[in-house]
């Protein structure tokens, strides 16, 4: 049984030889029962009571989560600007201060290397990155061979400060009891300075579950302190600390990528349906690549939602067919516990891409139906 | 510790012998581990088993895992009520949710006492 197939990215070991890194938090979790797995070089919590219900709790009331494995930058230098035109996808021109963006990191041929928020700082003199953490190495590698090539500074904070989030329709009740920023009007995908018990520190209104929330960079030292302060704060809410393994469950569900899954060192943005994303304003490294791409038509594949009442899972790897012949593959799989049902996306050929094709998945020779659904599969009442 | 009247492979299924006949399940760990279990997939009665070889699939929330068998033999019972009283695994995972009925041609050399079983019972 130990030698299952591993399905699920939240298991698959790291590889290398590589300590695994722990959080300031780790210990906390620990005495709230969670199971801590290799995660991205990490030991994270995957689960505290069980990943459907920590899941429902995020969309009925609210979760909080360790996030310290993301990793953490600053950009900051007369050419931040430039830099940053040459490194990521999105125009950051035209991010206004205190504003922030969905990006990626292609290489010269057009491939994601990463997905990242990009933060503009409030006085407009820098920018902070959000990374995965299964890239970090690489992306601060390609982010520091780049900068010699400019007046920048590259400087990682990952160890310098904790990372939490706070997502579900409570979020802003429970946080706004900590803190002196004004929440209410705080924009989606914006950020602000607050203090929480007496300590500045960075909260932004974003988040990878799609429901209204809060990720919050705290000065390190303080990090332990903030946690026990939101969930002491939220107890009275429903506040429960919540696992990776929800955090992917509730990200699929509101159709949003997950790197090493949706995108990898395979795809590229368009067929990931991430163009809206994609300046073509500025020199980015990929730009030629993927412009070459549009005039040629594109790779032929698209990514799509499917969905299935089957008692199987389509799960990540699984063949997608159409009238026998294999037209795809599946980038991940859940079972949603908002829907009530099986939702996967894979990547198949564009003729087959339109919401309500109905296809087959393959679960070892069996095959199974599903239906092309429109992303995202869930989207919150606001 | 878990039942000392039956023997354990590393990948967490038990295995009980009786007169020859094997009667196989997962562990308590197993099913901690695994959490919010969803599918069970059993063969048929009749067909054979094959030591270190899946006989049957499970699936949580999260993944999907094989089952491997502690013995070579033919399948006599498969509890079929099991696969749709999957709560079974958590509440019983020692007896009422047995999977197999196998008499037995051979045993696995991998099988371990409780107390060795124990080691692998780490998480992480």
């Amino acid at each position: 049984m130990a030698r299952g197939r591993q399905i699920c990215k939240l298991q698959r070991p790291t590889l290398g030889s590589e300590i695994m890194r722990e959080t300031v938090l780790k210990d906390v979790h620990a005495a709230l029962g969670a199971r801590l797995v290799p995660f991205a070089g990490w030991t994270m919590p995957v689960q505290y009571r069980g990943i459907l219900d920590e899941a429902r709790t995020v969309r009925a009331a609210a979760g909080l989560f360790d996030l310290g494995h993301m990793g953490r930058v600053r950009i900051n230098g007369r050419q931040a600007t430039e830099y940053l035109q040459r490194l990521q996808t999105n125009d950051v021109t035209q991010i206004p201060a205190g504003r922030i963006r969905y990006s990626m990191i292609l290489n010269d041929e057009g491939i994601t290397q990463d997905d990242i928020l990009v933060y503009r700082n409030l006085k407009n003199d820098g920018f902070f990155l959000v990374i995965n953490a299964g890239n970090a190495d690489r992306d601060l590698a390609i982010m520091r061979a780049l900068a010699k090539d400019f007046d920048v500074v590259v400087d990682d904070q990952t160890d310098a400060l904790g990372m939490i989030a706070i997502q579900g329709p409570r979020s802003q009740d429970i946080t706004q009891q900590l803190t002196n920023a004004d929440l209410s009007s705080l924009k989606y995908y914006a950020w602000t300075i607050g203090t929480v018990l007496g300590v500045p520190m960075e909260i932004s209104r974003t988040g990878y579950t799609g429901e209204d929330g809060f990720e919050i960079y705290i000065p390190q030292q303080h990090t332990r302190a903030v946690w026990d302060a939101f969930m002491a704060a939220g107890k009275s809410h429903g506040l429960m600390p919540t696992g990776l393994g929800a955090r992917d469950t509730l990200r699929h569900e509101a159709g949003m990528p997950l790197y090493g899954h949706e995108i990898n060192e395979t795809t590229n943005p368009l067929e990931a349906g991430l163009d809206w994303a994609v300046k073509f304003t500025h020199d980015f490294v990929g730009r030629a690549a993927l412009e070459r791409l549009l005039a040629s038509g594109g790779t032929g594949r698209r990514l799509v939602g499917l969905t299935s009442n089957s008692k199987r899972c389509p799960r990540q790897g699984y063949e997608i067919k159409a009238n026998g012949q294999k037209i795809g593959q599946v980038c991940s799989g859940n079972i949603s516990p908002t829907l009530d049902t099986n939702i996967a996306t894979a990547y198949v050929r564009t003729e087959f891409a339109t919401p309500g094709t109905k296809l087959e998945f393959l679960v070892k020779d069996k095959a199974e139906p599903c239906t092309v659904t429109a992303l995202p599969f869930y989207k919150r009442q606001r | 510790m878990r039942p000392n009247d039956r023997s354990y492979l590393k990948s967490h299924e038990w295995c009980k012998i009786e007169n020859g006949i094997a009667t196989i399940g997962i562990t308590d760990f197993a099913v901690s581990h695994l959490s919010d279990l969803v599918f069970l997939d059993l063969p048929n009665k009749g067909s054979n088993v094959t030591i270190g070889e899946s006989f049957g699939e499970i699936e949580s929330v999260k993944a999907v895992s094989d089952l491997y068998s502690p013995v070579s033999g033919e399948i006599i019972e498969v509890n079929k009520d099991l696969t749709d009283n999957l709560e079974w695994l958590s509440s019983d995972p020692f007896a009422k949710a047995w999977m197999l009925k196998i008499k037995v041609t051979s045993l696995s050399q991998e099988l371990q006492n409780a107390a060795a079983y124990e080691g692998n019972c780490v998480e992480g």
